[in-house]
């Protein structure tokens, strides 16, 4: 009897470009309805990491699977087929559309319309889309043009877009940059109630530690593109290696003490 | 042998004026980001200028005089424009810029012929580059060996400028981050001033030297144009070597294409481009485009169907029209038939242009294609009307499935210039294959058959198409398709993030739209009795696009509209004056400047105004709550 695979497996991710070795042989997974954060200072490779998740970027050498299924080099819609939603760190959404109609585009792809050329659009999943609104709060924005919305509100249509495909996983890239305090509280809230209820397994990559150590399960390292720590929150955050990677290695800090203690 | 190496160098020849054209039009690009059309009308005013002033000024220092005199006149005319007219549009969404050169080219058309005439002129040898040399019996004008060495020698210069002085570092910085640029203190207006001035001035030199070489007449601005876009094509926009090197290459496919295809030669040129465009679809030196940025204060109503109040209207409005036969004479059938077919063209062309977001500057090659179609099926296969207006359309299918393919891996500019390119190699290949397509002389006798022939009954069959037309394109914005086409066009990042394959869908909608334009242009063959390769000519794609223009590109219904006034005024206007390309010119300049919704955008916009006003309370009231919303 073989173990049921985790969601995510991450093996061995390697990627250079030229001299610079941007990921070194990361491996990590994540189960169903668990909520992981990616984090390391700027220039760890996170980013890096996470395109080449999602399919924007293509690994050197390693191996990403889904479900057991093997998703490196795919394509970025490929993968969403697989079940994966995604939201960007600056939000892309369809700016002359509604917010519904935003919605139901992700639907119609969804349920492969794409190339149907006389059903109504308007009419199409009508009822899905109004309950993926209501899901994140923006029931009352159907109508309104995406163009119009607030930041905050954009993430969150983001999010009902995301949920479209009943995904399996979720890659949030800095999903709360460049929102306001409550804000991000409340979309994280939101994120990790929405995937508990419906098991999803959520991967995040964040600058804004209190909402990482508020709300990640489990949270993984990353500097100068190698894994440093996995762990919970509490592990990781005191974590030496951790520390000296948020805090400088600690040279300044130690200097100063000396040179406090002598005078 | 020596017959080829004189090949080569005719080539490498006709090399330097097109590199001048077309590092000018990428130095342009670089740092304004405007795809300078009218480059082929400075170009030719170049070559009109230097023509005058070299027949008043004899001796050596009199022609080379005349040549870089002409050059500075044009940079400073260049000037004028770039102030008066560019400063204007530099933030609006690059159709209106393409369309704003557009119609100066147009305008620059009528006015030389107005001061030169329209005969060909001849102009002198250039004085110490008269002669021949002889090379194995063949003979080279000495004149090609001058601009041999030429095209290298500006390329050296304009490294050097570019690398050496500190208006070049300007440039070269601009071209990566103009913000950043103006951020530090850069006077952005006058450096944007001094390239399209220095990049004016390279295609004006380009087209003086040519004096020696050929003749100076009316039409050689979209002929160099079209080369010039092939050069960038596959150089890429923005990069010098790269112009120089693609020149180079169109040159020499064009001169030993002669040889192998000495009919069709720009076949040749037209593969290589395709290949470039798979392997490197920015060019050979070219970079990525950064997307297209939206332009702020030309944000989009979200788009709905017709109520059922307003579908009333619509039929109302098409039964009023079916009635034109009981009181208007044959003259209006006719132009209302004419109507009728190009609110078809409006509606193809919308359908790409407006609800995918692809600016199609070669649209009439489908519409031209399925009047050729329809011409091929009614003379040659003898078939009868009804079967030759089904089939003919898929010749335009055809085409743009093709052209199409190629078209949608490029967006933006890039997709507006290879549009156009392929609607010119269309236009050549009708032009140049006399055998099959009668050349200048067209395809005539292609009359309608007695149930269609009267021109009330030609004019119900144009309308009812029209009207179908018009519905199913209609419902197919609203299909889920439309859905998935508009989602696209505002976000190709999220549209691949959401399982889109957007290549594919673009492609659909550029081939439904060539189908559709492809129904008008089969009507069109029967109205006019013939066809003729202006069917498919860059004037007649300009039209379609200057209809939907006029009626409001980020509307539904636009097009329609559009295409009624367009078509209407312009008729009209052919009827009343000889300079009609100066006065639509003119007109697209000013649609562009001053009206850039249309016409349905601005009443659309009147609408919301009075809804937002028409509440209870006095104006002066509602006017705080209007501007807090």
């Amino acid at each position: 009897m073989s173990v049921a695979p985790p969601l995510l497996a991450v093996e061995g991710l390697t990627k250079s470009y030229g001299g610079i070795h941007a990921v070194r042989g990361v491996s990590f997974s994540l189960r169903a309805g668990e909520i992981l954060a990616l984090i390391g200072p700027n220039g760890a490779g996170k980013s890096t990491c996470f395109d080449m998740l999602n399919g924007q970027n293509k690994p050197d050498s390693g191996h990403v699977r889904l479900l057991g299924e093997e998703t490196t080099g795919k394509k970025p819609r490929e993968i969403w087929r697989l079940g994966v939603g995604r939201t960007f760190q600056i939000t892309a959404t369809f700016a002359t559309m509604t917010v519904r109609e935003n919605v139901q585009v992700a639907l119609i792809s969804h349920g492969k319309q794409l190339f149907n050329l006389w059903g109504s659009a308007p009419k199409f999943d009508r009822g899905e889309a109004g309950r993926l609104l209501e899901l994140v709060g923006m029931g009352g924005y159907a109508d309104r043009p995406c163009g119009e919305l607030a930041y905050g509100d954009l993430k969150r249509l983001e999010l009902a877009v995301a949920l479209a495909n009943e995904p399996k996983l979720l890659l949030m890239d800095e999903p709360t940059a460049g929102m306001a305090p409550r804000e991000r509280v409340d979309l994280m809230r939101l994120t990790a109630q929405i995937a508990r209820e419906k098991s999803i397994g959520v991967l995040f990559t964040e600058h804004d530690m209190d909402v990482v150590f508020e709300h990640a399960d489990r949270i993984i390292v990353l500097n100068r593109g190698t894994l440093i720590a996995e762990g919970s929150p509490a592990e990781v955050r005191s974590n030496p290696q951790v520390q000296a990677v948020y805090l400088g290695e600690g040279l300044l800090y130690d200097a100063e003490h000396r040179e406090g203690a002598s005078t | 042998m020596a017959f080829y190496v004189v090949q080569l160098l005719t080539g490498l020849a006709s090399a330097a004026s097109l590199f001048l054209v077309a590092s000018g039009l990428s130095i342009i690009f670089g740092v304004t980001r405007i795809v300078n059309f009218a480059h082929g009308a400075f170009y030719m005013i170049g070559a009109y200028i230097a023509f005058t002033l070299s027949e008043r000024f004899s001796g050596a220092f009199g022609f080379w005089g005349s040549i870089v005199a002409a050059a500075l006149a044009v940079a400073l005319i260049g000037v004028i424009v770039e102030m008066v007219l560019l400063r204007r549009i530099y933030h609006a969404p690059e159709l209106f810029q393409l369309l704003a050169t557009f119609g100066l080219t147009l305008m620059v058309e009528d006015l030389v012929v107005l001061i030169w005439g329209p005969d060909d002129l001849v102009g002198r040898r250039a004085p110490g580059f008269k002669g021949a040399i002889d090379f194995f019996g063949q003979n080279i004008p000495s004149y090609d060996l001058f601009l041999i060495v030429l095209g290298p020698v500006v390329l050296g210069i304009l490294w050097l400028l570019f690398q050496r002085t500190r208006w070049g570092v300007l440039v070269r910085a601009a071209t990566q981050d103009r913000d950043m640029v103006a951020a530090l203190g850069v006077n952005q207006k006058w450096l944007f001033t001094s390239v399209f001035a220095v990049g004016v001035f390279l295609a004006a030199l380009g087209g003086a030297l040519q004096i020696p070489r050929d003749a100076v007449h009316h039409a050689m601005d979209l002929r160099i144009i079209v080369e010039v876009f092939v050069v960038v094509v596959i150089g890429g926009l923005g990069s010098i070597v790269g112009a120089f090197v693609a020149a180079v290459l169109v040159s020499e496919l064009n001169a030993f294409g002669i040889l192998i295809f000495p009919k069709i030669s720009i076949i040749l040129v037209f593969l290589v481009m395709a290949v470039v465009l798979i392997v490197r679809p920015w060019g050979l030196f070219g970079k990525p485009e950064a997307p297209a940025r939206r332009t702020p204060g030309l944000t989009v109503n979200p788009w709905r169907p017709l109520t059922s109040n307003e579908r009333l209207a619509a039929l109302a409005t098409l039964v009023i029209a079916a009635t034109l036969p009981l009181f208007a004479g044959n003259y209006a059938l006719t132009v209302g038939s004419e109507i009728a077919i190009f609110v078809i063209f409006a509606v193809s062309l919308h359908f790409l242009m407006s609800v995918g977001g692809l600016a199609s500057f070669g649209h009439a090659a489908y519409f031209g294609l399925g009047a050729y179609g329809v011409a091929f099926l009614a003379k040659m296969a003898g078939l009868p009307m009804i079967v030759c207006l089904l089939l003919g359309p898929l010749l335009g299918c055809m085409g743009a499935a093709v052209f199409g393919f190629f078209a949608v891996q490029l967006s933006g500019v890039y997709f507006a210039m290879l549009t156009l390119a392929f609607a010119q190699i269309v236009w050549s290949i009708a032009f140049q294959w006399v055998s099959v397509t009668g050349g200048d002389n067209g395809i005539l006798g292609v009359w309608p058959e007695k149930w269609a022939a009267s021109p009330s009954h030609f004019y119900w069959l144009a309308l009812g198409v029209a009207a179908l037309v018009t519905i199913a394109l209609r419902a197919m914005v609203f299909s889920p398709f439309g859905y998935a086409l508009r989602a696209t066009r505002d976000s190709l990042l999220r549209s691949e993030a959401i399982g889109i394959n957007a290549k594919r869908i673009q492609w659909t909608a550029f081939v439904i739209a060539g189908t559709t334009a492809g129904i008008g242009g089969a009507l069109f063959a029967y109205l006019k009795g013939s066809v003729f390769p202006d069917n498919l000519g860059i004037s007649l794609s300009v039209d379609a696009l200057v209809m939907v223009l006029l009626g409001g590109v980020e509307t539904v219904s636009g097009a329609v509209i559009g295409a009624i006034v367009y078509k209407a005024l312009n008729i009209w206007l052919v009827s009343q004056t000889d300079l009609s390309k100066l006065v639509l010119g003119g007109f697209i300049v000013l649609i562009v400047v001053v009206f850039p919704k249309g016409i349905v955008g601005m009443l659309e916009m009147l609408a919301q105004r009075r809804r937002k006003t028409s509440p209870p309370g006095s104006p002066l009231l509602a006017k705080p709550i209007e501007s807090a919303e």
